[in-house]
């Protein structure tokens, strides 16, 4: 067994790495790199008078806006859905925990379409908003109703298995030492979640922030009031307007790379906790 | 042993301090149940309510349409090419990250995590900028007449980009759980490393594998920014179902349009069970 473990006798290492490197360099890294080659042809002056426009500026105030309040809303109705699906039995949720991943499965562009024809003044739920002044499709919140479908599984999905794993020894401890039930959640429990809660609203917040299909049909497109950022690029690109396209597109790009860096951060802090208190279960045990 | 009577007991004797009272329980399963139906199946049944408010006929008719043929024939040729291509992908990636390990390792994953970061509408641009009559290589593919963007290929290449992390994302936290001391087993045994491979691991693997097939099948058929700004929207020539269900909207033809789109919300439930059969599967 010393032997097996020193030298790792598996095959195949130098193959299906290097086809992994060869593959995703010829996929996403070289043309990426382009993407930013093509920026750096710009000068500063001529990259500022792209990205500072007031059209611009207009729809990143929307996107990232739109994007904090659908990651927000799915925050907090997806702590409760876990909870729910994790702690109690009722008729009904092995449905509801398989219909969780729909937005993953259904394409973006019929749950555009779907959503603009329930909330459009006719709709289904567009009608009895209506005569009450609220405004839903082609409008502001009609991107957030669009991005918080998308973003659904997110928070469900992350703070769900850190639940499922949570002991029960631990929230009766802290009931037998004379905690009430709010006191053992805001104390015992919710701090072990905050790691998979955070990586969670930063998984929906990045998804949304760069969602196209789901938002095209409701948002209604009008420029500086419902124009989204991949609209926008689309549009600059639509007119020939390649070097604006690639501005934009390269701000977006940054804003990705910064929230997979706290992601993946989010992660390693979520993983070193839980491992800690794994150890600790162990000890215990 | 001993330590279960004592927690039954603290069971007993504070029942609510370790669970919710009855009315909060079910005011949360409640208000659960009405934002999965508002945001969730609401949009659903839409799609199919939609799609069959004419009849059966009108249903039947719109699909039926050449334009609405030649862009399922597109969809399916484009996943056809993807699928075989990511899952080759993604059981290398996962062989090399879940067996070895190697400096970089993290970086690598986060590179894989890539796709799922950005928007699909940046994605698409980047083959545009690369392909396109402004990219640099335009000179070279226009003299020997090869056309990648709006044309199939670049559709194919832009489909490929925002789904290659899927069958890697599912299988490598499954091979990493399951660790290689049965494929060390069969190799100290005499089998050769593709004798190991397909009589030991992917045996193990098998479930995880066809749900991340079904999931890559479904995210390359139902693509839609990157393969919206590759495209150039070419009736008939270009055009794949999701990029037909925006053109029949926007010409106010819904019910044609949800017609089109009940096949892909279809793909995403035929997705959805399959999950829960992989997940029921894996659990016995």
């Amino acid at each position: 067994m010393d032997i097996l473990k020193r030298h790792k006798i598996l095959p195949g290492f130098g193959l299906t790495l290097g086809y992994t490197v060869f593959y995703m360099s010829f996929i996403l890294l070289i043309p990426l790199m382009v993407l930013f080659l093509k920026t750096a042809s710009l000068s500063w002056e001529q990259f500022w008078g792209i990205v500072a426009t007031p059209r611009v500026l207009a729809a990143f105030r929307l996107s990232i806006g739109a994007s904090i309040i659908s990651a927000l809303i799915n925050s907090i109705f997806g702590l409760m859905i876990a909870w729910v699906l994790t702690r109690y039995s009722f008729p009904g949720k092995k449905l509801m925990d398989s219909l969780i991943d729909l937005p993953f499965a259904m394409p973006t562009a019929v749950a555009g379409i779907a959503l603009t024809s329930i909330y459009s003044s006719n709709g289904w739920v567009g009608r009895f908003l209506e005569p009450l002044g609220v405004k839903v499709a082609f409008a502001p919140l009609g991107v957030i109703i669009a991005l918080t479908f998308i973003g659904l599984p997110f928070v469900v999905r992350t703070v769900q298995p850190v639940l499922e794993d949570f002991e029960k020894e631990i929230e009766e401890a802290a009931a037998s030492l004379g905690a009430s039930r709010g006191q053992t959640f805001l104390r015992v429990i919710f701090p072990t979640l905050i790691p998979s809660w955070l990586t969670g609203f930063t998984l929906a917040f990045s998804r949304a922030l760069g969602e196209y299909g789901s938002v095209v049909f409701i948002s209604g497109n009008m420029p500086m009031r419902t124009e989204i950022v991949p609209l926008l690029i689309i549009t600059k690109l639509e007119q020939f307007e390649y070097s604006g396209a690639t501005a934009i597109a390269v701000v977006m790009l940054v804003l990705s790379f910064l929230l997979l860096l706290l992601i993946n951060l989010g992660q390693w802090w979520n993983r070193k906790r839980y491992f800690v208190m794994k150890d600790v279960k162990s000890d215990v045990n | 042993m001993s330590i279960n009577p004592l927690t039954k007991q603290s069971i007993t004797v504070q029942p609510t301090s370790v669970t919710e009272s009855v009315g909060v329980r079910w005011l949360m399963i409640g208000i659960s149940f009405i934002f999965i139906g508002l945001f969730l199946i609401l949009p659903l049944v839409a799609v199919f309510g939609q799609a069959f408010v004419k009849g059966l006929c009108a249903y039947f008719d719109a699909i039926r349409q050449p334009d609405t043929f030649a862009a399922i024939r597109l969809t399916l040729v484009t996943a056809a090419i993807t699928v075989p291509l990511n899952l080759i992908f993604g059981v290398t990636a996962a062989w090399a990250i879940s067996k070895f390990e190697f400096w970089g390792k993290n970086i690598l994953l986060t590179l894989i995590d890539l796709p799922f970061a950005i928007s699909p509408v940046v994605s698409g641009l980047i083959y545009v900028l690369l392909f396109g009559r402004q990219g640099w290589l335009w000179p070279w593919l226009s003299e020997h007449n090869i056309k990648i963007v709006f044309a199939v290929p670049g559709i194919v290449l832009a489909t490929i980009l925002v789904t290659f992390p899927f069958i890697a994302r599912e299988l490598i936290p499954l091979m990493q759980a399951q660790g290689d001391e049965e494929e060390e087993a069969a190799l100290v045994l005499g089998a050769n490393g593709w004798q190991t491979f397909f009589r030991v691991t992917l045996p193990n693997i098998k479930w995880g594998l066809l749900y991340g097939v079904i999931l890559c099948n479904a995210r390359a058929m139902g693509e839609f920014g990157a393969v919206s700004v590759v495209s150039g929207h070419i009736r008939g020539l270009t055009n794949t179902i999701p990029l037909q269900v925006e053109i029949l909207y926007n010409e106010y033809n819904f019910t044609a349009s949800f017609a089109v789109a009940s096949l892909l919300a279809l793909l995403g439930l035929v997705t959805l069970a399959v999950k829960s059969f992989v997940e029921w599967k894996t659990a016995h």
